[in-house]
């Protein structure tokens, strides 16, 4: 019995209290420990210390997600649909289920209505934006069809603006499911790539605010407003005052 | 074979486990939960099918949470002293030398990469080896972590029971 004296590493002793080693390995460890008393209570105090992290953060486990966790469209969108090819659908398919969610959402400082405008907005434009091939369904060489479909869709007359000035081309666009009807996308783009995207729903509350908010989530700012029978949201991975002064190019597009 | 509608969901408890564990505080732990999933349905099509899901989720989690650490890394870290953590049921048993509230005011005292290896490997009991993969850091990393991270704890628990009187050499 002299094989199993061969020195026992630091790392081995983790594994052991761990329970990461191979069988064989584990005997000899253990026969090692019962000629090394000052290890083995060092190693059952890891152990203690992994039985006390489970006895105080395992009740988590049976609490039950509040709601803002929990995407119950994901369970019946998702069934029976070839994930990669549809990977942008799917993804938005599960963010629109959590957003009804956010409809309820808890302690929100903002309307419920208004929270889920912006993170319907910032959301279509985290999911799509990433988009290398299909980044909109129609490009901007179909403005004219883009602006007329997307009318009849939303119903009322929506214009794209132009933000060359602001140095943003415009990409294309495309039609959203949002939370009271169809919504719009239209997503800009400079010179070096980064892109913007002006998200355009009908305000089904018929509100006449119209001054500008500014909001951030998940690292996208966003500025938003309602002008007549139209919200909009601008976002874009921008500096507050950069993503203000495009906004203000949008605004004044839209109003001339 | 498993359904993939619930893919996601089915690790949403452990999660939540995790983030509570890591930010010793539930609604931080929940927002990064949240924040963790929005992520992960963002990029879902980066995500190889069949390939581990959960350290894939925890990978993002890992990276939420670090970026929120820097971001706010003026903030101190909060004590959770008059948390109601301190009132969670302790096992019978489980008060030989460890006491189970003592250890959530420790964890918070360990740096936050010794307070993840320690979580991964203690609560979620993944392989050393998955820990790197999750945190993006070598193997040895993982190790020293984990060796300084359970004698921290260790000496804070020893210490922390008998604070006055603890004479040392």
């Amino acid at each position: 019995m002299s094989e199993p004296m061969r020195t026992v590493s630091e790392d081995e002793l983790h594994a052991y209290a761990d329970g990461q080693l191979d069988e064989a390995r584990h005997a000899e460890v253990a026969a090692w420990l019962a000629i090394h008393p000052a290890e083995a209570r060092r190693v059952e105090e890891y152990q203690r210390q992994n039985e006390a992290l489970h006895a105080l953060f395992d009740p988590v486990l049976g609490e039950p997600a509040p709601q803002r966790l929990q995407h119950p469209v994901l369970a019946s969108s998702w069934r029976g649909m070839p994930l990669l090819r549809h990977a942008a659908v799917v993804a938005w398919l599960a963010i629109g289920g959590t957003l009804g969610w956010f409809l309820h959402g808890e302690q929100e400082p903002r309307s419920g209505a208004t929270t889920a405008f912006v993170r319907q907005a910032t959301m279509a434009h985290v999911v799509y934006t990433p988009e290398v091939r299909h980044p909109v369904e129609v490009g901007a060489e179909q403005e004219a069809h883009l602006a007329a479909w997307l009318s009849k869709r939303l119903g009322v007359s929506v214009k794209v603006p132009h933000l060359s000035e602001a140095g943003y081309e415009l990409v294309g666009g495309r039609l959203l499911p949002g939370s009271s009807g169809p919504a719009a996308q239209f997503m800009y783009q400079d010179g070096r790539g980064q892109r913007l995207t002006l998200y355009v729903r009908t305000d089904g509350a018929g509100s006449r605010e119209t001054a500008f908010r500014y909001a951030r989530e998940n690292n996208i700012g966003v500025f938003y407003w309602i002008d007549g029978s139209l919200g909009y949201a601008l976002s874009g991975d921008l500096e507050k005052s950069e993503l203000l002064k495009v906004a203000q190019v949008v605004y004044h597009q839209l109003n001339p | 074979m498993k359904k993939t509608d619930h893919l996601i969901e089915e690790h949403l408890p452990r999660l939540r486990r995790y983030a509570r564990a890591l930010t010793g505080d539930l609604t931080r732990a929940d927002d990064l939960v949240q924040d963790t999933l929005e992520r992960a349905w963002s990029k879902f099509h980066l995500w190889r099918s069949g390939s581990d899901l959960r350290a894939w989720l925890f990978s993002i989690m890992h990276n939420v949470y670090v970026n929120g650490v820097r971001k706010n890394s003026a903030v101190p870290m909060l004590l959770p002293l008059e948390d109601d953590a301190l009132d969670v049921p302790v096992r019978a048993g489980q008060d030989d030398g460890l006491q189970v509230r003592d250890l959530h005011a420790a964890l918070s005292c360990l740096s936050h990469e010794q307070r993840e290896v320690l979580l991964l490997v203690g609560l979620e009991e993944m392989r050393y080896e998955e820990v790197a993969k999750v945190l993006d850091v070598p193997l040895g990393t993982v190790m020293s972590r984990l060796s300084r991270g359970r004698e921290r704890l260790r000496q804070i628990m020893a210490g922390g029971a008998v604070p006055a009187l603890r004479v040392v050499k």
